[in-house]
């Protein structure tokens, strides 16, 4: 059927929690009672990005999009826009004017965004296949199996030079042939939907608005590296987009996109679904696969790789899952276009998620090498109730915060290294002046400690002693040697923990002995001069 | 249906303990495993009953003592912590008259504390049982309670 009118509502995570439903009801009933049903469609889509603005909709062919929509607002909209072509000025995203250009693709917020991981979120029904297959979905699968070896398609992944999204950036070319070529089978194939970094919800938003677009990343990945067996792990609290992911899982079987002879190829692969139950280390590959076998979570000691002994004691390949949403566009589109986008050594895009004191909180897919500056000013609309930027930790809790100098080094996995923190999972916290480096050194290492799986000293022990040092400096009652120890247990912690976590939790607190050197001091002699912390000399409570 | 015949599904299942756990955790009124689910378990599975021990007490969304019907998890994490977690978690705790960890007299919410949930779009956010709520201040907490009357 021929629709002049396409209506996008959004109702991925966070604007559920925002009513989303309320909007999608009162839309139908609007359709219904000015008789457009036959004119206009209403699609249920996952997550437009713009998530502090929600409920949103949008409506095309114009690409007009409205926020913070009530009922009543949707009855107008339906009125104004769908039956009498007018827009609606005072429910237009907040960028956009009547003037200047009320187009999605014209303002800031979309206009700097290079979509390849979100080409299809907020755009197609993710419970929807045929969507999906109209988006040029399953075309990568189809072509792959026809024309390449899975050498070949190892050899596209390597050459376009992809790196791992899950935090740790190893190429995934490389992942992939270890597991090709390590013996022992079944193969399996993990997709990492862990998601436990603080200020990270990009994976959550993917698996809910674009989850046949993961599937298909998993099996071309299968294809080249043999595995036959794939498993999705994903967080306990991720309720929606285990669901959704289950009737994406059970609609391709119908397809034959999984299980045996897909597409009448040789290949042979499914795929199940499990559910964590709620530790952040889980996220780890070997304690994601201790987890899946039924144990406590606790991270492996490495070498052998889960590529030589993984799940079962056999080959493994773990991959986060927007690693694997790069593959369909790079095999469809080449290696050689996905490397002229971003930088020499990250190429390609990457997703962030914009958190804190930001106008646009939300999910955004942006060219490796952006600057901090453009993120936050252009695409998120700056610092609210004009207060002016005080720092942004980069790559969540276990990444370094970055102060006002740092707005133009580029994002990507070596520039942010360099600066003592790192790209990590994508999250990007925003603070404004108000706000306290001791505080919030504080809060990381409350994560930390509560986080930390015990099973290796350094981290155990290491993590509530740094708590307790600038727990003591927040007060104003660190010593001297409170602050030698500080760093030399940090490099204790770094060089002799078991896994990433315990070698990275002391990364917030070196960034902010060295970004913030004078807020320290100043703790030390005790004074905050932000006035968040109880020190010797007052503070919260004398200015209460 | 028994709490036996509840996990007799998961007992051949690679990995299967964990599935059992949350079984017997969601048919619980009190949401909690109890030492005897765990003795079952212990048995049902042949394995040690330390190990038991050791899974349901390393993952946060098992709890190894009684709780209420509906469970407050207040995030903590730092995107939450820059907009104002902390009044939401001292509310909370004042309108319900408990401390974090501890459940209401009338045995209807327990108060806890929780990393990162991953909805930090819409923070400070809280989930109470499968449920989340977002861009919360204190004073909106008393309509969200309200829901659960
Ligand atoms: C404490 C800890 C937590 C982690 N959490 C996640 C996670 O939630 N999701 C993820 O994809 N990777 C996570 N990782 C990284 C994984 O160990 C692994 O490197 C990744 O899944 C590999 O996929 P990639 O190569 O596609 O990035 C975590 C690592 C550590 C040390
Ligand atoms: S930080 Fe609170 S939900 Fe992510």
């Amino acid at each position: 059927m021929f629709y002049r009118s396409h209506v996008l509502v959004c109702t991925g995570s966070n604007c559920n929690i925002k009513g989303c439903q309320g909007i999608t009801e009162a839309l139908r009933r609007e359709l219904t009672r000015l008789s457009l049903e036959q004119e206009v469609r209403l699609v249920e889509t996952g997550c437009l990005g713009l998530c502090e603005h929600g409920p949103a909709l949008v409506v095309y062919p114009e690409g007009v999009m409205y926020v913070r929509l009530t009922a009543a607002d949707v009855a107008e909209v339906a009125e104004e826009h769908l039956l009498k072509g007018r827009l609606v000025p005072r429910l237009l995203q907040p960028t956009a004017t009547v003037d200047s250009g009320y187009s999605l693709n014209m303002s800031p917020f979309f206009s700097k965004q290079k979509r390849i991981v979100l080409k299809n979120c907020g755009l197609i029904n993710p419970d929807s296949i045929e969507d999906y297959v109209h988006a040029d979905g399953y075309i990568a699968l189809a072509t792959t199996l026809d024309t390449k070896t899975p050498t070949d398609v190892i050899d596209v992944i390597k050459k376009s030079g992809l790196r791992g999204r899950g935090g740790a950036g190893f190429p995934a070319g490389r992942k992939w042939e270890f597991t090709r070529w390590a013996t022992g089978s079944p193969k399996y194939l993990i997709c990492n939907a862990d998601e436990g970094e603080p200020g990270t919800f990009k994976d959550r938003l993917i698996l809910e608005g674009d989850p046949h677009l993961i599937l298909e990343g998993m099996i071309i990945a299968a294809y080249a590296i043999g595995a036959t067996k794939g498993i999705i792990y994903i967080r306990g609290e991720y309720d929606l987009s285990i669901r959704r992911m289950e009737h994406a899982i059970a609609e391709a079987r119908k397809l034959g996109l999984l299980g045996q002879n897909i597409l009448g190829s040789e290949l042979e692969f499914d795929v199940e679904v499990c559910a964590g139950a709620g530790a952040y280390v889980c996220g780890e590959e070997t304690a994601l696969i201790e987890s899946i076998e039924g144990n406590r979570g606790e991270p492996r000691f490495k070498p052998p790789y889960p590529a030589q002994q993984g799940l079962w004691g056999k080959p493994t390949c773990v991959n986060n899952v927007e690693t694997l949403a790069n593959i369909p566009a790079i095999l469809q589109h080449g290696a050689e276009w996905y490397q002229q986008i971003g930088t020499a050594n990250s190429p390609g895009t990457k997703v962030f998620t914009l958190t804190g004191n930001i106008i646009n909180s939300g999910l955004i897919e942006v060219p490796m090498g952006i600057t901090l500056r453009e993120v936050i000013y252009e695409i998120g609309g700056g610092i609210p109730e004009g207060r002016s930027f005080k720092m942004a930790q980069t790559g969540g809790t276990s990444g370094g915060c970055l102060a006002e100098e740092h707005l133009d080094i580029p994002m990507d996995y070596d520039s942010l290294a360099g600066h003592g923190s790192s790209l990590g999972s994508g999250a990007l916290l925003v603070m404004d002046d108000s706000h306290c480096i001791i505080d919030l050194t504080k809060c990381f290492l409350k994560f930390f400690v509560h986080e930390s799986c015990g099973q290796c000293t350094p981290c155990r022990e290491g993590t509530p002693a740094l708590y307790s040092i600038i727990d003591k400096l927040s007060r104003g009652l660190a010593t001297e040697s409170d602050m030698r120890l500080l760093k030399r247990l940090s490099r204790t912690m770094q060089s002799s923990s078991l896994c990433a976590l315990g070698q990275t939790a002391p990364v917030p607190v070196l960034s902010a002995l060295v970004h913030f050197n004078e807020e320290v001091e100043a703790h030390f002699k005790g004074d905050c001069p932000t006035c968040k912390c109880h020190t010797a000399r007052g503070g919260r409570q004398s200015a209460n | 249906m028994t709490q036996s015949m509840l996990i007799q599904r998961f007992i051949g299942e690679p990995g299967g303990l964990l599935k059992a756990l949350h079984a017997l955790q969601n048919s619980n009124t009190n949401n909690f495993l109890s030492p005897q689910d765990l003795e079952l378990v212990s048995g049902a599975f042949g394995v040690p009953l330390a190990k038991v021990w050791g899974v349901a007490t390393f993952y946060s969304l098992y709890s190894t003592i009684p709780r209420g019907r509906y469970i407050i998890r207040v995030c903590e994490s730092a995107p939450c912590h820059v907009v104002g977690a902390h009044n939401i978690l001292t509310a909370l705790a004042k309108n319900l008259n408990i401390c974090t960890g501890e459940t209401t007299a009338d045995g209807k919410f327990t108060l806890e504390v929780t990393s990162c949930l991953g909805i930090c779009g819409v923070a400070p956010a809280i989930m109470i049982n499968d449920t989340v709520h977002g861009n919360l201040t204190p004073e909106s907490l008393a309509s969200v309670l309200a829901l659960y009357n």
